[in-house]
């Protein structure tokens, strides 16, 4: 069928099963949004294409669908890229469209160009600059199913302009044809084999899962598993939601502001199994003695990150899809009764986590963090969305947020992007309409997206806003507090700013909680009630972030705090 | 600090050559030498890389790496097979009446080629291993080298089976 770029773009969206399009518009693709207009595409308009791109993340989190963004070229493309970061080192799968300026103005330095290939190559899984019409559908084919087979990741594509207006007579590929790349990542059913024999032979054993098993939806194969071993367990943060957090024997997430629990077990166990994780540093600590009496074994789809950070003693490569029901079968196999073995093991790690569990101090009538955290985690149903920005309050979140399923807790856990929060939660709300969200966010960081109040007011996306308020960009205050002698440099946010006005003025309600009373009755309204509300809880400015475990120590040499 | 030679084929697509090259500087992999260039096949570019890492663990990544790239299609380390390692050299030295007989017995003993010779100058190619180019240029220093041009090592591994078939 004949028609233009613009069209046959939509068309090919339309072919990859695209629901919703996050939209920036501008010069160089005034034709596609015409034909989104035609075509009756639905999309979002949100203030700034950095919340496009962030809330096509949060579409992606929560729906583990391909999200789409489409922006213009030059300035347009460039606000992109944080968010394109973000994704790329979540293995989040999107596919990011900008315009380019038409071909005979690429190379020219006209207005508004910028060489997207060359800024997004190192933050995306794969880019692709179309200059002709022709070759649209296969790149578009060739994005979509780069983005969410494999290790996912961003896919971005540039277009020039004129290929939107160019005729084709379009037909959208049904296959693919790269040679360098399948998709595909077999497993070595010897590699299980060996996996298995070391569970025999183990004492101790700790399942440790990242954001892997939530990326190939394994958590059931996960639960199967751990439920077998009945041995205990943990996530990094990325992997929160794949284990339910009321699990026997789950003992929190690990790593800088994990459980004591959590680290002392990687410390202690024998046998560490970590599933779909990529030992960032934050979760490590110092990582020669990460892990010193166990055997680590890595399930692991990507053959770069074997060995790329800590050296591991058995690998199985592959995708977690086919190797956990592989391991869970010959697990059943085995005569062994595990969870009688591993019981008093299991028993001992839960306790020495009890020694030292996540906790706060009431004071008088202040709100604090974990507290209000808890509560909303009691009020929460079990198909809760919670979203996080970053900060303190981001690792509040996960310290007392109960996250029961994956794609439950969305947090940008390897960029560490302030801002992400809140459009993202309007990306997952847009996702998943029939699940409640709550984002946690903190004074610093709402402010770094704010204007996307704007678009979830416009668009009656039904989200809670619960900003953590301490006047403070928490947890740079934390480290100036314990290793910079309490200079506050650039980091005090003072008093000024009013939350609730700024949600009033935005179309979205606004409410202001000071005291620990308020938590039981008016928080609990709020959370209930229909339609999107800022809530802007302050909490003092001076709570840390424990336990810790400071920056090039063992994961063993926490600091705990008061008592 | 050891070096491999890596084949690199890979895709003949617009901006291929950037994804392989920025993969290896913000990775900070060391690389002695790259090149680049057509193959037996249109749409196969091969890239030739000289790596030099401290261990076989650090090899693994830059493989492992390099192989996420979507337009990379195999990558073999010749190192681990009997192979064929050339570099081509062009070097451009200041010769005069006093100096050219020395320079030309010079060519004849690496076997190398004058190719260009003007009053003030001649250019000599060499083809051969990174050591015996690295010997000309030693003994050219005693000359006025103008200026030089290397290819960078490539290689190809002895008997019928090509590295696309390895």
């Amino acid at each position: 069928m004949k028609m233009n770029g613009a069209r046959a773009l939509l068309e090919c969206l339309k072919n990859e099963g695209v629901e919703i399009l996050f939209l920036y518009p501008g010069g160089v693709i005034l034709k596609l949004a015409d034909e989104i207009f035609l075509e009756n595409f639905p999309y979002i308009l949100p203030g700034h294409e950095q919340g496009a791109v962030h809330a096509a993340d949060g579409y992606a989190r929560a729906s583990g669908k391909v999200g789409v963004v489409i922006a213009t070229s030059g300035p347009g493309a460039a606000n992109l890229v944080t968010g394109i970061a973000t994704a790329n080192i979540d293995s989040i799968p999107l596919v990011c469209i900008t315009g380019q300026v038409a071909n005979p103005a690429i190379g020219k330095d006209s207005f508004q160009e910028v060489d997207v290939c060359g800024i997004t190559a190192p933050i995306t899984k794969h880019n692709y600059l179309v200059k002709d019409v022709n070759e649209l559908p296969r790149v578009v084919k060739e994005a979509f199913f780069i983005a969410r087979t494999g290790r996912p990741g961003p896919v971005a594509i540039d277009i020039a302009a004129d290929v939107f207006n160019a005729e084709i007579d379009f037909e959208y590929p049904d296959e693919i044809n790269l040679r360098g790349y399948n998709g595909k990542n077999p497993v070595t059913e010897s590699d299980v084999d060996e996996v298995v024999k070391a569970v025999e032979a183990c004492e101790r054993p700790l399942i440790f899962c990242g954001g892997g098993v939530t990326s190939s939806d394994t958590s059931d194969d996960l639960r199967k598993i751990l439920a077998r071993l009945g041995c205990p367990s943990t996530s990094t943060l990325m992997g929160l939601g794949c284990i339910d957090a009321d699990t026997d024997g789950f003992l929190g997430f690990a790593g800088m502001h994990g459980s004591y629990g959590a680290n002392m077990a990687i410390q202690a166990c024998d046998l560490l199994l970590c599933i779909g994780m990529r030992f960032s540093d934050r979760v490590t600590g110092r990582v020669v003695d990460f892990a010193p009496n166990a055997k680590i074994v890595h399930f692991e789809l990507d053959p770069a990150e074997m060995n790329k950070n800590v050296q591991v003693d058995l690998k199985v490569l592959g995708d977690l899809r086919e190797s956990l029901p592989l391991f869970k079968n010959k697990l059943d196999e085995s005569l062994t009764n595990f969870a009688e073995k591993f019981s008093a093991w299991k028993n001992q790690a839960v306790a020495k986590g009890w020694e030292h569990p996540f906790s706060w101090q009431d004071e008088q009538d202040l709100i604090k963090p974990g507290a209000l955290i808890t509560k909303i985690s009691s009020i929460c149903d079990e198909n809760t969305i919670a979203v996080t920005d970053v900060g303190q309050h981001q690792m509040w979140a996960a310290q007392f947020f109960k996250a029961r399923k994956p794609r439950q807790f969305l947090t940008s856990g390897g960029l560490g992007t302030m801002g992400f929060g809140l459009p993202a939660a309007m990306g997952a709300k847009l996702a998943c309409p029939d699940k409640n969200v709550v984002l946690f966010t903190g004074d610093g960081s709402i402010m770094m997206n704010i204007q996307e109040l704007a678009t979830i007011a416009d668009n009656n996306i039904d989200i809670k806003i619960v900003i953590v308020h301490n006047f403070i960009l928490g947890m740079v205050g934390q480290w100036q507090r314990l290793f910079y002698n309490h200079h506050y440099s650039a980091s005090e946010l003072k008093y000024k700013r009013d939350f609730v006005k700024i949600a009033q003025a935005m179309g979205v309600r606004g409410y202001r909680l000071t005291k620990a009373e308020e938590l039981d009755d008016d928080l609990v309204e709020i959370l209930f009630s229909k339609g999107a509300a800022v809530i802007d809880v302050y909490v003092p400015e001076e709570e840390n972030v424990l336990p810790m475990v400071p920056g090039g120590r063992p994961l063993n040499q926490m600091v705990l705090g008061k008592e | 600090m050891q070096k491999y030679f890596l084949a690199v084929l890979v895709e003949n697509k617009p901006g291929v050559l950037t994804h392989v090259s920025g993969l290896i500087s913000r990775r900070a992999f060391n690389i002695e030498s790259i090149s680049a260039g057509y193959t037996e096949e249109p749409s196969v570019t091969r890239i030739n890389i000289v790596v030099s890492v401290e261990s076989e663990n650090e090899l693994d990544q830059v493989v492992n790496q390099l192989g996420k790239l979507i337009d990379v299609i195999k990558i073999v380390n010749l190192s681990k097979f009997p192979s064929i390692e050339r570099e081509l050299v062009m070097i451009k030295v200041r010769a005069n009446k006093e100096t050219r007989a020395d320079l030309v017995s010079v060519v004849d003993i690496f076997r190398a080629q004058i190719v260009d010779i003007t009053s003030e100058n001649v250019v000599i190619e060499l083809t051969g291993s990174q050591n015996k180019i690295d010997a000309i240029c030693e003994v050219l220093s005693d000359y006025e080298i103008v200026e030089i041009a290397r290819t960078g090592t490539i290689a190809l591994s002895r008997g019928p089976i090509p590295v696309k078939a390895m």
